[in-house]
């Protein structure tokens, strides 16, 4: 069965103080090469027949991110 | 005066809010998220909770929910409604309301008494306060900054549809201490504080959440 991935992560301007927290517990470990952390949300879709891209991107766009604050990344399989 | 409360799963504060509107004077109308009968309702209010675990994002899922888009097509045609906390929360994610609520900047869950400066007086649900009164209501929440793009803030500010302000400290990192706003009409109200907590001496640290209750009220007979 095709699988649609779909990445959503945070608009640049929108503040991120979970990838900040991250990114503090990084240096703590001595991690200290970590210059940043954003952290997003990674969705795996199982579709019957061939994906609809236009159906996938309202899926993506209208639930699955909030475009107030997110961007999405659509992922299809490769043909 | 008929006032909805919408359950949805996990809702937490619909007893509250349902008190609240008896304490008023109104009569309170249970409605069940997965109905799509509002009851002949006269007004709505979105109670504070945990809808649906807050999976994906706080108020998603409930603002998908079959109530809801009944809800957004009597709101077009002005009934009032009111999202309190997680209410606020799926007005938001409805469209009902610019903006949206993300986690706390301090990643901290914040529950205290809040002082809120009222900066509109006229919306359905503000109009027993006046503008610049400041209100004492409680305030617990997870994922309660408001955030918007700086233009859409502008924008949002240039129309004057911020209804409240955080004052004497910000509780969740919300841009320009945005407590609450409104739809254009005024008739949509979301806030994350609580007025349904402050409406007795027993139970509240005040009764100043009473206001928007009773603002309703006039604002159905006036209608």
């Amino acid at each position: 069965m095709p699988r649609v991935v779909v990445d959503v992560v945070l608009k640049p301007e929108i503040s991120d103080p979970q990838g900040q927290a991250v990114l503090g517990a990084l240096g703590r470990l001595g991690h200290d090469s970590v210059r940043s952390v954003r952290q997003g949300k990674h969705f795996v879709l199982e579709v019957d027949g061939t994906p609809d891209e236009a159906e996938l991107k309202q899926i993506a766009e209208t639930l699955l991110a909030n475009p107030v604050i997110e961007d999405v990344e659509l992922h299809l399989p490769k043909d | 005066m008929r006032i909805g409360v919408i359950t949805f799963p996990g809702s937490l504060d619909d007893v509250d809010a349902a008190r609240a509107v008896r304490l008023a004077g109104g009569e309170p109308v249970a409605l069940w998220h997965g109905d799509h009968d509002l009851k002949d309702v006269d007004a709505v209010v979105l109670p504070g909770g945990f809808s649906y675990g807050d999976y994906l994002r706080a108020g998603a899922i409930a603002a998908r929910s079959p109530l809801m888009q009944d809800v957004v097509a009597a709101a077009g045609g002005g009934l009032p409604v009111l999202g309190i906390c997680n209410g606020f929360q799926v007005l938001c994610e409805a469209g009902l309301l610019p903006g949206t609520l993300t986690r706390n900047s301090h990643l901290h869950f914040r529950n205290r008494d809040q002082l809120l400066r009222v900066e509109r007086a006229d919306t359905a649900w503000t109009s027993d306060y006046a503008e610049g009164q400041q209100i004492l209501v409680p305030v617990k929440n997870g994922e309660g900054r408001y955030v918007a793009a700086d233009a859409d803030l502008d924008r949002l500010e240039g129309e004057n549809r911020v209804v409240f302000r955080y004052v004497e400290g910000n509780p969740n990192g919300s841009s320009r201490d945005i407590a609450g706003v409104t739809s254009e009409n005024g008739r949509v109200v979301g806030l994350m504080p609580h007025p349904e907590h402050a409406v007795e001496d027993l139970t509240g640290p005040s009764t100043d959440g009473l206001g928007f209750f009773t603002s309703v009220l006039k604002a159905v007979v006036a209608a």
